[in-house]
């Protein structure tokens, strides 16, 4: 009989990890996944809406192209910095990964100042018709993202200046961006619908 | 000679144990203690449900019968099925995620701990709104499925379905965070060798279970938001005069609905083979059949909402579709059914202890109800008894036999876990007896009633209609079920002040959770269990995982596929800030009841909150650096040998 007992030490492993390896990427995943059926189904209510109606929008003129446009061009440019502020997040470099988190707030300010336009060129209010409704209610749920996102990055921006940093505040950011993709990304499919659909014919 | 030691379990101790009193209580983390108020929580609202039905049928004893009115029976109805699937069912069912999912994959504590701990008090913020608004004579009225346009503006004045819907954000916000800690814990956070094929079925169970609510409950979120903005800022989702539609809300609703059914029934299967497998004394039969099986009802599940709308005119083309999506989910049900039948079969010495017997009522019941769930899958039969009490009688069987029966095995079987304390198994027979006895008195009839034509929520029929004897036959089995649940909470009761020890592993288990002490310390495991097999604890001597800092909390991650250890992650301390910000979010969806406004205002007390969670405080970061290990300086794992 051999009492000895057989034993797995891990002692000596790293304790934090990037990308996929994290815990809370995976939690930042499931609530992309959440978000995501969201918007899916809010869609899916704009074009059932749509199909109920014999012109759409069923008075009025679709939103004016100008602001949304806008800021689907400030959206995408936004990804550039944002992915170099993961790299930089990645390679624990402080300097570089504090200077790509201003430099994505200041994206987000913008933004969200040309979507408080978006709203006003709608032509169309959320009272007057379930499509002002549900448009209303499609550019609102992105607004929500865009908000809480924001508000998350300036917190985390404060704490990378003030400190205390250790590894794990890296791989916050870099989990950070990821979410800010969904946000770009999930926008691209709400223009499409507020924007386009109403252009196209039925 | 090795200097490897085993973890120090006072060490442990000292990092993982709450702070004393009152605070503590508030601030814990603690799957195993947030679990047990779950649990506490869901079955009073459990109970309060159950006074609400016992009324109904106390007002349906006799023919015009005056003990309740139609105003106050339309509440009674809508908050006794919104209580029962909101409150009770989806929160027990991942109740006992939150509790068993950790042990039995044999980590710390759950991924995201501070979250579960936020996710309780909405939950009971969101229970309590409803059942106070009901008091005040302001409850629920448009059914638990609230259709519109009778819970519009329009035929639903006052705040009765607003509170409704607000109750139902606070609720599903809970169940959606509680599905991505299962998911990660599952995940993430498994033993070391607990390879996907090792992982037992119901953490496979919990885990489909969390991937159908991420993909449902958006859903119901999303349609009572839109319900709540008709009612309150005069949008026009659901108001057909304006290009709304009220079959979107059945849509979106039954979306949710159908797989709602299974999100509450799977859990269930779980646990049925983990009773099933340890009172056989053998592994589950077709462990691969099994966890399919699981995948593909969860799958299916979202295949079969039309067929609540089979009498809105939906084009046949479409029925059909549903009609064969709803044929086809019982194939996987039959295949567990066949895998339970052939472990009970092959295993060794049946022991037939109450947590079995509750097991097959499970099967005599949820038989009855699948075979009446296949004959509603058609349209024509649906269509004749649609909205009568065969329906009620069906989903009862499906709801009660699938889900509650197996609960209440489950609750005999883990309660030792949880408690440290066995209960009666004399009383628990008398509960199971009873329970089955006054189940089938209660329901049964109601199918004849439903065939003859008596139809759901009327608060009361005429003599003519000779429903009399049939009616007062499922109010005498509805008392016999209320004998049957004070058996039940006396039994746990006593147990509780002057119950037998249970010990470690009072079944025989195979499974990670009987590896630890009952009740499990606060730090779940003092050395993590290597899991070498498909149960774990039958290797002898067990192999163990150590090293782990205990300077703070930490847990150990390993990859998704094969749990080999991927690296060391923290775990949160306990706080108060979960409770500061769910009170803060219950001011924002209170008061979005009465003013949109409070969606602007509100927002200023949750994101300050929310701040104060995530600010880390000084002692964290200190812990943080001390214990910090950057990848490039790592250490792979190694394996030793000590003792004598």
């Amino acid at each position: 009989m051999n009492d000895r007992i057989r034993v797995l030490d891990v002692s000596g492993l790293q304790t934090y990890a990037y990308g996929h390896r994290s815990l809370m990427w995976w939690g930042t995943l499931g609530m992309i996944l959440i978000e995501s059926t969201v918007f899916a189904l809010a869609i899916g209510s704009y074009f059932y809406l749509r199909g109920l109606s014999v012109t759409w929008p069923p008075h009025g003129a679709p939103p004016v192209l100008t602001y949304g446009t806008i800021n689907t061009g400030v959206l995408l440019l936004s990804a550039i910095p944002n992915q170099w502020t993961k790299h930089q997040a990645e390679r624990e470099n402080l300097r570089g990964t504090r200077i790509g988190l201003v430099i994505c707030l200041v994206f987000g300010a913008i933004f969200l100042a040309i979507r408080g336009f978006e709203f006003g060129a709608l032509q169309t209010s959320w009272n007057t018709s379930a499509y002002g409704s549900i448009v209303w209610a499609l550019l609102l749920l992105h607004t929500i993202h865009l908000v809480t996102d924001f508000i998350d990055s300036a917190v985390l921006t404060v704490l990378m200046f003030t400190g205390p940093i250790s590894g794990r505040r890296f791989v916050d950011v870099s989990e950070n961006t990821l979410y800010w993709w969904f946000v770009v990304l999930s926008w691209l499919f709400i223009y499409a619908t507020i924007y386009l659909a109403p252009r196209m014919p039925p | 000679m090795s200097t490897v030691q085993l973890q120090d379990k006072r060490a442990l101790e000292a990092v993982w144990a709450d702070p004393p009193g009152f605070m503590g209580w508030l601030k814990t983390v603690d799957h195993k203690r947030i679990a047990r108020r779950y649990f506490v929580t869901a079955l009073v609202f459990f109970a309060l449900a159950g006074l609400l039905a016992l009324v109904m049928r106390l007002q349906l004893a006799r023919a015009d019968n005056t003990l309740v009115g139609p105003d106050l029976y339309n509440q009674l109805f809508s908050l006794h099925g919104s209580a029962m699937m909101f409150l009770f069912a989806v929160p027990i069912m991942q109740a006992a995620g939150i509790f068993l999912v950790p042990l039995m994959v044999g980590t710390r504590n759950i991924a995201f701990a501070r979250l579960n701990a936020f996710s309780y008090w909405i939950y009971l913020f969101g229970g309590l709104l409803i059942f106070v608004a009901f008091v005040l004579n302001i409850g629920p009225e448009a059914g638990w499925f609230a259709y519109v346009p009778l819970s519009g503006p329009q035929y639903s004045a006052g705040k009765r379905t607003d509170i409704w819907a607000q109750m139902i954000t606070f609720t599903e916000a809970a169940s959606l965070i509680v599905a991505i800690e299962l998911v990660v814990t599952a995940f993430r956070l498994r033993a070391p060798g607990m390879l996907l094929r090792r992982i037992p079925l119901l953490v496979w169970s919990q885990v489909v279970t969390s991937f159908m609510v991420i993909f449902a409950m958006p859903a119901v979120m999303l349609a009572s938001s839109f319900l709540i903005s008709d009612r309150l800022v005069s949008t026009q989702f659901y108001n057909p005069a304006e290009g709304g539609d009220a079959l979107l809300w059945q849509h979106l609703f039954w979306f949710f609905g159908h797989p709602e059914v299974y999100i509450i029934f799977i859990p269930a299967l779980g646990m049925v083979s983990e009773i099933i497998a340890t009172f056989a004394a053998r592994p589950a039969f077709g462990y691969l059949a099994l966890v399919l099986s699981l995948a593909v009802t969860g799958f299916f599940a979202f295949g079969l909402w039309v067929h609540h709308m089979f009498v809105t005119g939906l084009p046949p083309a479409g029925m059909s579709f549903f009609t064969a999506a709803s044929l086809v989910i019982s194939i996987p049900t039959g295949v567990q059914i066949f895998c339970w039948i052939a472990t009970l079969a092959t295993g060794g010495a049946i022991r037939f202890t109450t947590p079995l017997m509750f097991v097959v009522g499970f099967f005599f019941i949820f038989i009855i109800g699948g075979l009446t769930g296949v004959m509603l899958a058609s349209v024509s039969l649906d269509s004749q008894v649609h909205d009568s009490y065969f329906v009620v009688a069906h989903f009862h069987y499906v709801l009660i036999g699938g889900a509650v029966f197996p609960l209440f095995g489950g609750f005999y079987y883990w309660f030792p876990k949880l408690t440290g304390k066995r209960l009666s198994e004399r009383a628990g027979k008398w509960n199971f007896w009873l329970f089955f006895i006054g189940f089938n008195l209660t329901f049964f009839p109601m199918h004849i009633l439903g065939l003859e034509g008596m139809t759901r929520r009327v608060y009361t029929y005429g003599a003519d209609t000779g429903w009399t004897p049939l009616n007062l036959l499922a109010t005498i089995g509805s008392a016999i079920i209320a004998v049957s649940v004070i058996v039940f909470v006396v039994n746990v009761i006593l147990s509780l002040r002057r119950g037998a020890p249970a010990g470690a592993n009072p079944w025989n288990g195979t499974t990670l959770e009987w590896g630890t002490s009952s009740p499990p310390p606060s730090y779940g495991f003092a050395d993590l269990i290597y899991v070498g097999s498909r149960q774990p604890l039958k290797i002898t001597p067990l192999a163990y995982v150590t090293g782990l800092p205990t300077r703070m909390r930490t847990s150990l991650a390993t990859t998704l596929a094969d749990a080999r250890p991927d690296h060391i992650t923290p775990d949160p301390n306990p706080s108060i800030w979960p409770l500061v910000t769910a009170l803060a979010v219950t001011v924002l969806f209170i008061g979005s009841i009465f003013t949109p406004w409070a969606l602007i205002w509100g927002s200023v007390p949750v994101t300050i909150a929310l701040i104060g969670w995530f600010w880390p405080t000084e002692k964290q970061a200190r812990d943080l650096q001390a214990c910090e290990v950057k990848p490039e300086e790592g250490r792979a794992p190694r394996l030793v040998e000590i003792g004598p």
